[in-house]
């Protein structure tokens, strides 16, 4: 009886918060918009009986996946997420690996507090790290300050409301997600393969890339997938950075609920952007279960 | 033998200078007296005076710290009983999708979250505002914290608890007095994550209020697309003091906690071997 409660209370409030609103928004994608208060029909009208739910099934229809189709708006917003995304996330493998290469290889009395270090930003708040890249990367920002002062360039760069600003954007915010399972795995990287390879005539360098960069295969992956994924849907940093010209799938989605109240096509676009995310999401599975698998 | 090669002390010295110039900047110019926000005009706290006599600011810091306390309890309950039936519970009919629903808020983008909780709340004919809210953070949070606790309860032994219960324990008891010690830390750090992550989200609570409530994640989204202000500068200087001061409390008492550990199991040994 116990163990019937302990397993059914926190069951039916996922059930009811998580799965039922998931079941709502592919109802009402495959609505029609309406002039009124929700402003959606057709709704379950469950005192009907039998007519009342052949009707509801009858009244579904995929015009607004039609619509989101040939619209190319959508199209490009869909593509230009995950071209951000894939940008932004080599970046960040690109940023993060030698931080975490410094943190791995760091005196061992050092590494608790460079891992505090990382993680303490993540901490902060989202929305007050993207702010705080708007002062310095605006026109007459800090960054273009310094530059002109160094005499670097004569006239403002314009980098917010740039796609650049978003990558940098993105990098800056998803940066711990990235060091810390590479750290994880440069850290149980034992060192005398590095030592063995050197004896047996590898440089450095060749080292480096024929040991320690696949012995932190399950770390990059897992820190792409950690990045990647949540940027797809990212609405804060293209919204703050971003400007009018950068086109993603999040502020789509989010104008076209609060801009437009078009809901049924909000819906629509938040049921495609979920089957996108579906295969980065097992692939991401699988390859944590595989490392589970190998460390135990 | 590990140490500082120029390589990596450069990696980490530009590293860490790009996570954390951003935020020092901002703390600096956060007591700049110019309305420019990009001019320095000399030192000065009258930002952070206008902002303690902002009183849309205050209702905001009410509303986020309330439902913050509120959801982030919830969600360490919930979490914390979801992360037992996912490590001791064993089989049960239902299983596979209980542990998908735990992961999938993780990665769901939180648009998608706010959006299908909203036409939730509607389709019920709540009325949105603070409670609306705090069953979205709860919602989302309670899945941080079970995967928190789990990965504490999956590392212990589970013949503490069954000793307890041959010992004549109840099962209440023998979770009350061996197992919610033992995995303490980690409910502390998922409400703790909990609490960050209600106090820090924009997107969900937009979605899930009505104009009854207001956060301050929303108030500082709605001022800052107007762009960079000194007010707000000061508000993030007085958060980011607040998550830090926190933040290593937290680890410090943690780290103490974990030496007083090792030292009962040293003692525990010994008293064993004689």
């Amino acid at each position: 009886m116990r163990r019937f409660a302990l397993i059914a209370v926190p069951y039916l409030w996922l059930l009811a918060l998580f799965l039922v609103p998931f079941i709502i928004v592919l109802k009402i994608s495959l609505s029609d918009i309406a002039l009124a208060i929700p402003p959606y029909t057709p709704t379950l009208d469950l005192s009907e009986g039998w007519a009342g739910i052949r009707r509801f099934f009858a009244g579904l229809d995929f015009e607004n996946f039609r619509f989101l189709a040939t619209d190319n708006l959508y199209w490009k917003a869909y593509l230009s997420s995950l071209q951000i995304a894939a940008v932004a996330t080599l970046l960040t493998l690109l940023v993060g690996y030698p931080i975490a290469y410094g943190m791995a290889r760091a005196p061992q009395e050092w590494r608790a507090t460079l891992l505090m270090l990382v993680i303490l930003p993540f901490w902060t708040s989202f929305l007050i790290r993207v702010y705080s890249w708007m002062g310095i990367l605006s026109t007459e920002g800090y960054l273009n300050q310094l530059l002109i002062w160094a005499g670097l360039i004569e006239n403002p760069l314009t980098i917010l409301n740039t796609p650049v600003a978003v990558y940098i954007g993105i990098v800056y915010t998803y940066l711990p997600f990235m060091i810390l399972p590479i750290y994880a795995a440069l850290e149980k990287l034992d060192e005398s393969l590095l030592e063995a390879a050197e004896d047996l005539g590898c440089s450095r360098l060749t080292a480096f890339w024929l040991v320690t960069v696949p012995l932190s295969k399950q770390g990059i992956i897992a820190g792409c997938f950690l990045v990647f994924i949540p940027t797809i849907g990212e609405f804060v940093i293209p919204s703050l950075l971003g400007g009018s010209r950068t086109l993603m799938i999040g502020k789509v989605l989010w104008e076209e609920f609060f801009s437009n109240r078009d809901w049924p096509v909000a819906s629509a676009v938040a049921v495609i952007l979920l089957l996108i995310l579906i295969v980065p999401i097992i692939l991401f599975q699988r390859n944590q279960q595989k490392q589970r698998e190998t460390d135990t | 033998m590990r140490r500082f090669t120029w390589f990596n002390t450069t990696s980490l010295t530009l590293g860490f200078a790009f996570l954390y110039l951003p935020m020092i900047i901002l703390v600096i110019y956060s007591f700049n007296d110019s309305k420019l926000v990009t001019v320095w005009a000399g030192f000065s706290t009258r930002w952070y005076g206008e902002l303690i006599q902002n009183d849309a600011f205050l209702d905001a810091a009410w509303v986020t710290i309330k439902v913050a306390g509120i959801s982030s309890t919830l969600a360490t309950v919930l979490g914390t009983m979801a992360a037992i039936v996912m490590v001791r519970m064993g089989r049960f009919h239902g299983r596979t999708l209980f542990s998908g629903m735990i992961y999938a808020p993780l990665v769901m983008p939180e648009v998608i979250t706010g959006l299908s909780l909203l036409l939730l709340f509607i389709g019920l004919g709540l009325d949105r505002g603070v409670f609306t809210i705090i069953l979205a953070h709860t919602t989302f949070s309670m899945c941080y914290v079970s995967v928190v606790v789990s990965s504490r309860l999956i590392s212990f032994d589970t013949s503490l608890e069954e000793a307890a219960l041959d010992l004549g324990c109840s099962p209440l008891q023998a979770f009350r007095l061996v197992t919610l010690p033992i995995i303490a830390p980690a409910v502390i750090s998922g409400w703790l994550l909990a609490f960050t992550l209600s106090l820090d989200d924009l997107v969900i609570a937009s979605f899930t209020s009505g104009p009854s409530a207001t956060t301050l994640p929303m108030k500082i989204w709605s001022s800052v697309r107007l762009g960079v202000s000194p007010e707000i500068n000061a508000l993030s200087t007085l958060m980011i003091a607040v998550v830090t001061v926190g933040v290593v409390t937290a680890s410090l008492i943690s780290k103490r906690a974990a030496v007083q550990q090792r030292r009962d199991e040293q003692a525990a040994d010994r008293a064993g071997m004689a």
